[in-house]
């Protein structure tokens, strides 16, 4: 037997949820697709005494495309996600990084909103939110809020949600016309956790200009780290050739990475630049892509 | 631990009903064994097996409910309700599937510990399309991991089997 006993609660309804995480507190743990948290448990890292399954309430499932963009719930699996050809369409950021995501036995059961409330600073998902803007909406027993994905992310592991709060959704909203997003990451084996990761998002101006520009890496510090210079490099430029040179050397001369047995800072740092560079890259393919 | 949320052992358990492999039963789970050791020593099966117990090798998998998942990730109380397939529901009375066979005759196994959790999750990659290119092939493998056969017999395996490769349970 690995994990350390807990009582296990299987609700069916959103507000059973919210009143058993709030008489628990501290003391429960959600249990959406269990792939970060099981192997948690079964190490005993963790041993919650209480275990609130939400997998059986329905009104947390799915995901649905609009006008305004993209709602996930707190059920919707990478996988399911990942294959939708409509998702993949609107949001290719979002595919790219769901298939970067462990590999497909893990996609079939973990969940977004999981990986978001999970918040591993080496994680695709979160940088991704954060480059599209992403809202997440947050329910507790009688009340609710929204907090943007810029200010979610507090530490490895370590989310602004506070006990006895769900992640009950995410909205991303919808991407103009000429906005494109890319994502890129370096890893030693395909499904791993990336070394370094980055999402980078912008649009085309009428006049072929660069802008509102949102470079997000995963994997350089303990949360997703936007590279505020990096965008203020570029916006307003055409991404030439010079200007893809000149980011690529401002992000390895900039940045001061975090350290661990999978890789150096300086390894981290020349790397970040070659992804940000390739990300952007691919970016001004699209715009051409666009105006044939 | 506050004195409301100490366990009674005997309390902490349920009865679930599933189906494994076509057959439904009713089984009396604790709360924290994982869907792996439910199969393997409640319901006896150890085909089933357990190598990191955290989501990496892949050994445990099994098909829940028509998907390839991670049995050491679950617990065995989500199954209630659930259909489990497990490398025991493959070959009826000792006759191999095509994917078997394929695996016997091009030595894609050696000491046979992964095999169970690499032929899961081939099944059901199988069913939702064949797989064709050997890059498909290394795809559709990267999940588990095998420590012996450096993974070319896999690879031959599934590039050799009979055309109608989605028709995994029939035998050769
Ligand atoms: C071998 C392996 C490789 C992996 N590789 C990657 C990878 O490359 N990239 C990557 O990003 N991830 C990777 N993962 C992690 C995987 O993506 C997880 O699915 C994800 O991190 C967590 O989602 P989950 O639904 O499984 O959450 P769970 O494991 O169920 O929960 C994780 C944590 O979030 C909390 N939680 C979950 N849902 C909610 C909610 N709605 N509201 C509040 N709290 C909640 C839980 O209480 C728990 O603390 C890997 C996992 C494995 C086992
Ligand atoms: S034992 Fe489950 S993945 Fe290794
Ligand atoms: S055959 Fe021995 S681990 Fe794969």
């Amino acid at each position: 037997m690995k994990p350390s006993q807990f009582a296990y609660h299987a609700p069916t309804e959103l507000e059973e949820v919210l009143d058993l995480l709030a008489q628990y507190g501290d003391d429960a743990k959600v249990l959406a697709g269990g792939q970060s948290l099981m192997p948690m448990m079964n190490f005993r890292l963790l041993s919650p005494a209480h275990i609130v399954d939400i997998n059986r309430v329905s009104s947390l499932a799915g995901f649905s495309l609009s006008d305004a963009g993209l709602f996930i719930g707190a059920l919707a699996r990478h996988r399911e996600v990942e294959v939708s050809p409509e998702v993949e369409l609107a949001f290719p950021i979002l595919h790219e990084g769901l298939t970067n995501v462990a590999h497909v036995q893990i996609r079939n059961r973990g969940t977004i909103c999981g990986s978001l409330a999970h918040a591993d600073s080496a994680a695709e998902l979160p940088s991704i939110m954060m480059a599209l803007d992403a809202r997440l909406n947050i329910r507790s027993k009688g009340s609710e809020r929204v907090a943007l994905a810029e200010d979610f992310f507090r530490f490895h592991l370590t989310s602004d949600l506070g006990p006895g709060e769900l992640l009950v959704s995410v909205d991303i909203p919808a991407m103009s016309k000429n906005a494109f997003g890319v994502f890129e990451e370096i890893t030693r084996r395909k499904g791993d956790f990336a070394l370094v990761g980055v999402a980078v998002v912008g649009s085309w101006d009428e006049n072929g200009k660069f802008q509102e520009c949102r470079i997000v890496c995963s994997g350089v510090a303990p949360t997703p780290l936007r590279l505020r210079e990096a965008e203020n490099f570029v916006t307003g430029t055409d991404l030439s050739e010079a200007v893809l040179v000149a980011v690529q050397q401002l992000v390895m001369e900039s940045l001061v990475p975090t350290e661990d047995i999978h890789s150096s800072a300086e390894y981290r740092k020349k790397v970040t630049g070659v992804i940000v560079r390739r990300g952007l890259a691919r970016l001004t393919g699209q715009r051409r892509v666009q105006n044939v | 631990m506050s004195k409301e949320t100490e366990l009674d052992p005997v309390e902490a358990k349920m009865w679930i009903s599933v189906t494994i492999n076509g057959a439904k039963n009713a089984y009396l789970v604790e709360h924290r064994m994982t869907l792996a050791d439910f199969l393997r020593k409640v319901v006896g099966l150890s085909g089933t097996h357990l190598g990191c117990e955290h989501g990496s090798c892949g050994a445990c998998t099994v098909i829940m409910n028509g998907k390839a998942v991670r049995s050491c990730l679950l617990l065995g109380v989500q199954a209630d309700g659930a259909s489990i397939e497990t490398v025991e529901g493959l070959a009826q009375d000792g006759a191999l599937t095509s994917l078997q066979e394929a695996f016997h005759v091009n030595h894609a196994l050696q000491c046979g510990y992964c095999t169970s959790g690499f032929l899961m999750s081939l099944v059901a990659q199988l069913r939702d399309g064949p797989i064709e290119t050997e890059a498909e092939a290394r795809e559709a493998l990267s999940g588990n991991i095998c420590r012996c056969t450096g993974y070319t017999g896999m690879v031959k395996a599934l590039l050799n089997l009979p055309a109608s490769n989605g028709q995994i349970g029939e035998g050769l």
